[in-house]
């Protein structure tokens, strides 16, 4: 079994400047990651992407070099395509690699699994060609790949910077579906005051749209009662805006509003979540370090609460600093006076916050989808179901889960589970928090029987 | 280079291109490329039909977290957007015959 | 308002109690936990099973065969009422085996206690070759196996969805999220829950699983029950590949292929651990080689609730006269005798069934 002192749960930015860090501070780490090569999703495959597409991709996205760069270290080593399927509380982590199982075990681990998309569950939304806005940006990164006649639908910057790239790419998105209201703007504005210290953000956004705008994309705002038309693949998006339907014909739909923080293994393990009203998500119980109630385990990055990736970059610092002085590698004192910068410069970064999350709020008609919409992907339930299971006298998603098998398939709830808790909270009259969310069980990702056998003659060969 | 597809390559001349078999049909595909980004840019929209419904699905989350693209290779289901692509990679659609 | 009955419990046990007394015309209320209870009528593994059931104790896997045999017409009825169809199997089951002596020494129980049935104990002995005829998909491992005329599976989720749902139809008052914290009886019983409500009824049955254990003494039981975890292994739904369930392995209706069963005395821990299933798995692919490239989709630890000789507890309390302990580790099999002739047992008329054996004095110690 390999043993490290610090093993870290996905090569996003969080993931890798903890790891740099912490190797600097004389850590041996581990890097489990289940991509080919490092850079999470928001720099995936940066090093092959970056020269090749980085001016379609814009400046921010070469911010991810140096980072992979960071990893070369004689303390660092990396498995990559390495699929971690389960954490105990003392620091053990299998995972899996081409279909083989292995155990780790680390005097800390660092889960910085980042962020998902906000499930986007309206009418359609499971057909071909639908797909979420981070989806589009990976193929992009990765692959070079674009879609040639795609509307993107939702709230939230992320649409604003992939319009601009496809527009940069030479394949403007054919129109710009935007479900915030200008209400939601005006209640953004007390914020503010706390947006102007985080005005970098504020001006890369008044950009991109200077550029969807030269290039002539069509914006609707306000748009609500959003479908996808297509009977085997997505052909048109329909909604109402400014008192009139449209319909727009297309290939590809791209859902975005907002994204969430992945809190599949940090559920697993136990720890404590709960609501945020803000980010309307649930965050899992961290402190200013990442530190967790299980003393063993830490949390950086998105996955404990979105900050975008200068956040997470620095919040992979701050967890790295923990490990180590946790460790006895630094004193009190040495972890606090690095530190202290760190504090501050997250503290900024995270200034603009409040105010794009105010303007940018969920779409409702996602959050509370009608009857007739599919919230499970997997196990196909509708939002109908979930209701006729509250007033069953589910309280919470796991009778709910018992009752019509949501959260039931292969994505384990990661696509439905704030759907469903949500659907439930509201037909309850209760708190999210009281609701609660599904239990989160390993495998934390599908393995083969035949690799969880195998490990059985590990474990006789061991002893 | 599929100009039928909903899908554009920046770049397709970049790298050199291996058979991979989808369905029985052979397609030229980007060596070492993402399973599912190469598939959808040779034109294909969706990957497999689900057990529960029948219903066609296609790459939805392209990050390992939503299993819409499921396919079979070796007998083994997997996330065809986990996957590389490789020479003579041989790819069927995932349950195509399951679900009662 | 007082209910003729108040159960303690809105699981399986309890629910199936509850239709059944609904059906009589009783008016009932179940009072039932929180989403994050141990739920043993969530976890369980859906078996209808009579093998291996009472081996020392004919009286239990007689009960077990009367509430198999009940069990057609309880699905049919529920599935009238409630419009789903609870996926009800009972063509035999099957115990597999891979080594020649503790199979031997399993037909020799099972032909004893075929004496003690008077012969009501329809198994058949399938040497690898017949076995391999009922199941073309078994691996070369498999010496054999006991098939059991008896036994079949059933959707035990569908099953709790729809005692929830035609309890509420048939009027049964159903309250959920709540926890009981006392039972007294100054005329009729007082319920006393969490949340400051309280409740009364003119009998009281207590069904609560682990609950029990605390609540038990309070109404003047033993309550000698304990958890014992069980893992299971449910795979992505697959194309069929096995005919019949068996007590480790089974495939369910929507496709998926759900494997246990460990029996493990670990408290109230109800976590997954990697020893226990990388070793059901094992066995699984041993007997179905198939397996191996199946996906794992969940896994779970779920407790039973085991009294100390493994059968289930009848008792009414000595102390208060109207309160009933019911409690046992297979409340899917009993589900269809708690629904048909347990209700006669706490109505106390002529049709009610001798379960004196099944009383918790058996465990006084003397």
């Amino acid at each position: 079994m390999h043993s490290s002192d610090l093993i870290v749960i996905g090569a996003g930015p969080a993931g890798m400047a903890a790891a740099a860090t912490a190797a600097s501070l004389g850590l041996d780490v581990l890097i489990l990651d289940e991509q080919p090569r490092p850079g999470g999703q928001i720099y995936r495959d940066v090093t092959r992407a970056a020269p090749a597409r980085g001016h379609i991709l814009g400046a921010d996205f070469a911010d991810g070099l140096p980072l992979v760069q960071g990893l070369e270290s004689e303390r660092i080593s990396h498995v990559f395509g390495a699929t971690v399927w389960k954490i105990d509380p003392d620091g053990q982590v299998a995972y899996s690699v081409n279909g083989r199982g292995a155990v780790a075990q680390g005097a800390r681990v660092l889960l910085a699994t980042g962020a998902l998309e906000r499930p986007m569950p309206i009418p359609g939304w499971t057909l071909p060609g639908v797909m979420t806005a981070g989806a589009a940006q990976i193929l992009l990164k990765q692959s070079g790949v674009l879609p040639r006649r795609a509307v993107l639908a939702g709230s939230g910057p992320l649409l604003y910077l992939i319009a601009s790239q496809m527009v940069r790419a030479g394949t403007p998105p054919l129109a710009l579906v935007e479900t915030q209201s200008r209400a939601d703007f005006l209640s953004s504005l007390r914020y503010l005051p706390g947006a102007l210290r985080g005005w970098r953000y504020l001006l890369k956004g008044a950009r991109m749209l200077t550029e969807i705008r030269r290039a002539g994309v069509p914006r609707h705002s306000a748009a609500t009662g959003l479908r996808i038309e297509g009977d085997s693949h997505a052909t048109a998006l329909c909604f109402t805006a400014g008192g009139k339907t449209h319909r727009i014909a297309c290939d590809t739909v791209l859902l975005h509003h907002g994204v969430v923080p992945n809190t599949q293994a940090a559920r697993s393990l136990g720890i404590a979540h709960h609501w945020d009203t803000r980010q309307q998500c649930f965050t899992p119980q961290v402190d200013d370090w990442g530190g967790t109630s299980l003393q063993h385990i830490l949390i950086a990055g998105d996955g404990a609460g979105i900050g975008g990736a200068a956040v997470a970059e620095i919040w992979g610092r701050l967890a790295a600093l923990r490990a180590a002085c946790d460790l006895g590698g630094i004193t009190l004192a040495q972890r606090d006076a690095q530190a202290a910068p760190l504090h501050r410069r997250r503290a900024s970064e995270l200034a603009a916050r409040p105010f794009l999350d105010t303007a940018y709020p969920p779409c409702g008609d996602a959050l509370l989808p009608a009857d007739s919409t599919i919230v499970c992907r997997c196990e196909e339930v509708t939002a109908g179901d979930i209701r006729r299971f509250a007033r069953m006298g589910c309280k919470g998603p796991n009778q709910a889960k018992a009752f019509g098998r949501a959260g039931m398939g292969p994505c384990q709830g990661r696509y439905c589970g704030l759907t469903v808790s949500a659907l439930l909270a509201r037909e309850n009259g209760a708190s999210l928090d009281d609701t609660g969310y599904y239990r989160i069980r390993p495998p934390l990702k599908p393995i083969t029987l035949g690799e969880l056998a195998a490990m059985e003659d590990m474990a006789d060969a061991a002893e | 280079m599929n100009d039928a597809s909903p899908f554009l390559e920046l770049s397709p001349d970049s790298t050199p291109r291996v058979t991979v078999r989808f369905d029985g049909r052979d397609y030229r595909l980007p060596e070492g490329a993402n399973l599912a980004a190469a598939l959808l840019a040779a034109g294909l929209r969706s990957l497999r039909d689900t057990p529960v419904s029948g219903a066609p699905r296609g790459p939805f989350c392209m990050m390992g977290a939503c299993y819409d693209c499921l396919v079979q290779i070796d007998g083994i289901t997997r996330q065809a957007c986990m996957v590389e692509v490789s020479d003579g990679l041989i790819v069927t659609r995932a349950h195509a015959d399951k679900g009662a | 308002m007082q209910a003729d009955y108040a159960i303690i419990g809105g699981g399986v046990v309890g629910l199936s109690i509850a239709w059944g007394l609904l059906k009589k015309g009783r008016s009932v209320l179940v009072l039932d936990g929180d989403d994050g209870s141990y739920r043993a009528s969530r976890g369980n593994f859906g078996l209808v099973w009579v093998q291996s059931k009472g081996l020392s104790q004919p009286a239990y896997a007689r009960w077990s065969q009367k509430s198999a045999a009940a069990w057609a017409d309880f699905a049919a009825d529920l599935a009238e009422s409630t419009g789903r169809d609870l996926s009800l199997v009972q063509q035999g089951g099957l115990d597999y085996h891979i080594d020649e002596e503790a199979f031997d020494k399993k037909v020799k129980s099972y032909e004893k206690l075929r004496d003690e049935l008077d012969g009501n104990y329809p198994f058949e002995v399938l040497g690898h070759n017949a076995l391999k005829g009922e199941e073309p998909n078994i691996g070369p491992k498999v010496v054999g196996a006991i098939l059991h005329h008896q036994d079949g599976h059933v959707n035990p989720l569908r099953l709790l969805k729809a005692l929830s749902d035609d309890v509420r139809r048939m009027g049964g008052k159903v309250c959920t999220g709540v926890t009981v914290t006392d039972v007294d009886k100054p005329s009729s019983f007082r319920i006393t829950c969490t949340d400051g409500a309280t409740h009364e009824a003119g009998k009281v049955v207590l069904s609560a699983g682990l609950g029990g254990i605390a609540l038990g003494p309070k109404l003047g039981f033993q309550a000698p029950m304990r958890p014992q975890r069980g893992q299971v292994l449910v795979t992505e739904k697959l194309p069929k590949l096995m005919n019949r369930p068996s007590g480790i392995i089974r495939q369910v209706d929507e496709g998926g292929v759900q494997i246990g069963d460990s029996k493990e005395e670990v408290g109230y821990d109800d976590s997954v651990t990697i020893d226990t299933t990388a070793h059901i798995a094992a066995r699984a692919a041993t007997v179905f080689p198939d397996l191996a490239r199946a996906q794992i989709v969940r896994a779970w630890g779920a407790l039973r609730i085991l009294s100390p000789d493994g059968l289930p507890i009848y008792q009414e309390s000595p102390e208060m006269s109207g309160a009933y302990l019911v409690t046992c580790h297979s409340g899917i099999t009993l589900a269809a005798a708690h629904a048909r002739y347990l209700t006669d047992w706490l109505e106390g008329n002529d049709a009610a069934p001798d379960l004196e054996v099944f009383s918790e004095r058996r465990f006084a110690v003397s």
